[in-house]
C-alpha cells in the first residue's frame, strides 16, 4: 500500500450541521439533567442508599471501557504491523479519547459533590483503584495525544509504533484498573473475582470495535469515501471473534459462581429469578447483544453492511444490557450479614432493592454518549482523521504487486 | 563469623542497655496518653460488645443516636440516612428470631478507606473509622464497598445540624462512634440510651485496656463479629448470634 491520504472532511452541508444540532441537543438535555440532579440532590434520582450506583454508572463504566477498546484497531496498526489497519488507527485513536471524555463526564456528573473534583486531583490515596483510575484516565488522553501526533506529524512517524505499544500497554492496564472496581470489593458476592478485570478486556475489545464500526460507516458513507470489501470483511469477522470471546469470559464468570455454593444466591437471582435482571441478562445480554450479533456477523447476513451496522448496535445494546446487570444486578442483590441466617430492618437488610431508572439519570447517560459522538464530528471537520478511500486498491498490501508497497514494507 | 571479646562486649552492653530503657520509653508514652486537645493516639482502640440475648425489641439505642447526631429524615425510607438500625435475624433452619442493632462496626481493617480515593473515609489511631466531610466527593465507592451496609449518603438538603456532627448533601457519612462523646469522655449516646432506657446490652470501652469493662466482658465469654470471614477486625463485637 502507498501511504495512505487523510483529509478533513467538508462539513458544511446541511447534514453536518443537523447532526451537530441533534447531539447539541442531547448535551444540553445531559448538562440540564446533572443540574437537576445535583440541585435537588440524588433523591430525586432512582438511586438510594441501597442502589447507590445507578444509571449514569451504566453508561459511564461502558463508555470508558468502549473508550479503551476503540483503540485497539490503531494498536493492531503499530503493535502488531498489520498494514490494513493503518489507514483506520487515527480514528481509532480520536474516538477512544472522544468516548473516555464522554465516560468521565457523566461520572464526573453524578458525584454528590462534583463541584470538588478539584479534591480528587489533590488527595489521593494509593490503595484506592479509583484513585490509580484517575491516573489511569488521565495519562490516557496524554498517552493517546502524543500516539496521534506520531501517527499525523510526518516528522515523528518514525515514533508511531513506540508511542502505540505504550498507549496499548496503559490501555490494558486502565481496563484491567476498571474491572478491578468491582474485581477487588469483597464484599458483594456479584463482584470479589479477578476474572471481572480479564473480563473487561475483552468487553473493551467488543464494544469498542462495534462503536468504531458504526462510527466508520457512516464517517466513510457521509463524506462519501470509499470502503471497500477488504477492509470491512476484516472488521467484520474481528468483531465476531471478539463477541465469542466475551461470551467465553462470563461463562467462566458463571461457571466459577455456580460452583462456589456460597454464590449460588447470586447466580439464582441473575440467572433465574431476578426479574429485570435475569430478562436484561438472557434477552439484551446474551440473545440480543451476543447470539444475534454473532449470527449476523458470522453468517451470508454479514455481507450486508446494514446488517453489520445492526448487530454493532445489538453489541453496543447487549454491553449497556451486561454493565445493567453486573453494576445494579449486584448491588440489588442483598449482602449477607450473618451466615445461615435471613436478616429484615428498615434499612432494606435481606431484600431484593428496587431500582427504577429516572428520567434524568438516563438523559445524562445518554448526554455522555451524544458529547464523545460530537467530539468526534468536530474533529472529523478540523483534522485529518478520515482516509480518503479505503477502497481495496488503497487499502489491501496484497492488492497492487507495485514497487510502490516496499515503502511500507518494513513495518 | 566470630566475635572478639572486645566486639561481643560492646554488643552486649548494647543490648542491656536497650533492655533496660525501653520500659523507660514505653513509661514515657505512657505519661504521654491524650489530654483532650491532643491528638489520638493508637494506645487505646475503642470497641463496642453487644449482648443480644439481652437486646430485644427496643429501638432506644437508634432514637438516641439520631437524635445526637441530628440525623432526620424526609419519610423516604429508601434514601433517607441511618447510622444505626436494628435487624432481625431469623434461623434458616430453626426459626430462631434474634435482634440486634448495626452501625458501622469500625473495622481494624476497614474496606470503605481502602477504596476512598481521596482519603476522606479514614480509621483514626484510637480506631474510629470517620468521613472527611472537606474532602468527601460523593462517588460512594465506599457504600458498595462496606460490607455492613453501615453508610448512608445525604440524598437531600439537611437543616438543624448539630455542630459536632456536620451533615452535607452529596457526602457520605456513618456512626462516628459519637466521637465527640468520646473525646469528652463520656460514652456513645446509643450506649447510654441502652444503659438507661434499654436492656443494658452495650459496654463501650478500650478494647487495649485489660482492664476496662469491655476486655472482661469479652474475655470472660464467647463473642463475634459480623462477617468474621472477612477478617476485618471489628470494634464492634456481638455475643449470642
Amino acid at each position: 500500500m502507498a501511504h495512505a491520504h487523510f483529509n478533513t472532511m467538508e462539513g458544511r452541508g446541511f447534514g453536518f450541521y443537523i447532526l451537530l444540532a441533534i447531539l447539541g441537543g442531547f448535551i444540553l438535555a445531559g448538562g440540564l439533567a446533572a443540574l437537576y440532579m445535583e440541585h435537588n440532590g440524588h433523591w430525586v434520582t432512582g438511586m438510594s442508599n441501597q442502589i447507590v450506583w445507578g444509571t449514569p454508572h451504566v453508561f459511564a463504566v461502558f463508555l470508558i471501557v468502549a473508550a479503551s477498546g476503540a483503540l485497539n484497531v490503531a494498536s493492531i496498526a503499530s503493535v502488531f504491523g498489520r498494514q490494513l489497519y493503518k489507514p483506520l488507527a487515527r480514528l481509532s485513536g480520536l474516538l477512544a479519547i472522544a468516548l473516555l471524555t464522554g465516560g468521565l463526564i457523566v461520572l464526573v456528573l453524578d458525584l454528590g459533590r462534583p463541584d470538588r473534583l478539584i479534591e480528587a486531583m489533590t488527595y489521593y490515596n494509593f490503595k484506592s483503584i479509583f484513585a490509580w483510575n484517575i491516573f489511569l484516565y488521565i495519562g490516557f488522553f496524554a498517552v493517546v495525544a502524543v500516539y496521534l501526533w506520531m501517527m499525523m506529524e510526518r516528522r515523528m512517524n518514525d515514533y508511531t509504533k513506540p508511542a502505540g505499544i505504550f498507549a496499548f500497554l496503559w490501555r490494558l492496564t486502565l481496563t484491567t484498573g476498571t474491572g478491578s472496581i468491582f474485581g477487588f470489593l469483597v464484599a458483594r458476592d456479584a463482584y470479589d473475582t479477578a476474572v471481572i478485570a480479564p473480563m473487561f478486556i475483552i468487553m473493551s475489545f467488543a464494544y469498542g470495535l462495534a462503536i468504531f464500526m458504526i462510527v466508520l460507516l457512516a464517517a466513510m458513507r457521509w463524506t462519501e469515501r470509499e470502503l471497500g470489501n477488504v477492509v470491512f470483511e476484516r472488521l467484520r469477522s474481528l468483531l465476531g471473534v471478539f463477541v465469542a470471546a466475551v461470551l467465553y469470559f462470563v461463562t467462566i464468570y458463571h461457571l466459577t459462581n455456580l460452583y462456589i455454593t456460597q454464590r449460588h444466591g447470586i447466580e439464582g437471582f441473575i440467572l433465574l429469578h431476578g426479574g429485570v435482571y435475569t430478562k436484561m441478562f438472557w434477552i439484551g445480554q446474551i440473545f440480543l447483544g451476543s447470539v444475534v450479533p454473532l449470527i449476523i456477523l458470522f453468517s451470508r447476513l454479514g455481507k450486508s453492511r446494514a446488517m453489520v451496522v445492526l448487530a454493532s448496535l445489538l453489541i453496543v445494546l447487549g454491553g449497556l444490557a451486561q454493565m445493567y446487570v453486573t453494576i445494579i444486578g449486584g448491588q440489588a442483590y442483598p449482602m449477607p450479614l450473618v451466615t445461615g441466617k435471613e436478616a429484615s430492618s428498615s434499612f432494606f437488610d435481606g431484600v431484593v432493592a428496587s431500582y427504577v431508572p429516572s428520567l434524568p439519570e438516563a438523559i445524562l447517560g445518554i448526554g455522555g454518549i451524544a458529547l464523545a459522538l460530537a467530539m468526534v464530528v468536530v474533529a472529523l471537520k478540523i483534522l485529518p482523521f478520515l482516509p480518503n478511500s479505503l477502497s481495496d486498491a488503497d487499502a489491501d498490501p496484497h492488492f497492487k504487486a507495485t514497487p510502490a508497497k516496499s515503502e511500507t514494507a518494513a513495518a | 563469623m566470630s566475635l572478639s571479646r572486645r566486639e561481643f562486649i560492646g554488643i552486649g552492653s548494647a543490648a542491656v542497655a536497650g533492655m533496660a530503657l525501653s520500659p523507660g520509653l514505653r513509661l514515657v508514652d505512657l505519661a504521654q496518653a491524650r489530654s483532650p486537645d491532643e491528638a489520638v493516639t493508637s494506645l487505646k482502640r475503642w470497641g463496642l460488645l453487644v449482648d443480644i440475648n439481652k437486646c430485644n425489641d427496643c429501638n432506644a439505642c437508634v432514637t438516641a443516636c439520631h437524635e445526637e447526631n441530628g440525623v432526620v429524615g424526609h419519610d423516604r425510607p429508601a434514601t433517607d440516612a441511618q447510622w444505626i438500625r436494628k435487624v432481625t435475624l431469623k434461623d434458616k433452619q430453626t426459626g430462631y428470631v434474634q435482634t440486634l442493632p448495626v452501625m458501622c462496626q469500625h473495622c481494624e481493617e476497614p474496606p470503605c478507606v481502602d477504596v476512598c480515593p481521596t482519603g476522606a473515609s479514614f480509621k483514626r489511631a484510637d480506631g474510629i473509622v470517620l468521613v472527611d466531610k472537606h474532602i468527601c466527593i460523593g462517588c460512594r465507592y465506599c457504600m458498595m464497598a462496606c460490607p455492613y451496609k453501615a453508610r448512608s449518603f445525604v440524598h437531600e438538603d439537611t437543616t438543624d445540624q448539630k455542630p459536632h456532627a456536620p451533615r452535607g448533601k452529596g457526602t457520605v457519612e456513618s456512626c462516628t462512634l459519637c466521637v465527640h462523646r468520646v473525646d469528652a469522655g463520656k460514652v456513645p449516646a446509643c450506649v447510654e440510651a441502652c444503659n438507661k432506657d434499654g436492656n443494658k446490652a452495650m459496654v463501650f470501652g478500650d478494647l487495649k485496656d485489660r482492664n476496662s469493662d469491655i476486655s472482661k466482658h469479652l474475655a470472660s465469654g464467647s463473642s463475634t463479629q459480623l462477617r468474621p470471614d472477612l477478617n476485618l477486625n471489628t470494634g464492634v463485637r456481638y455475643r449470642g448470634i
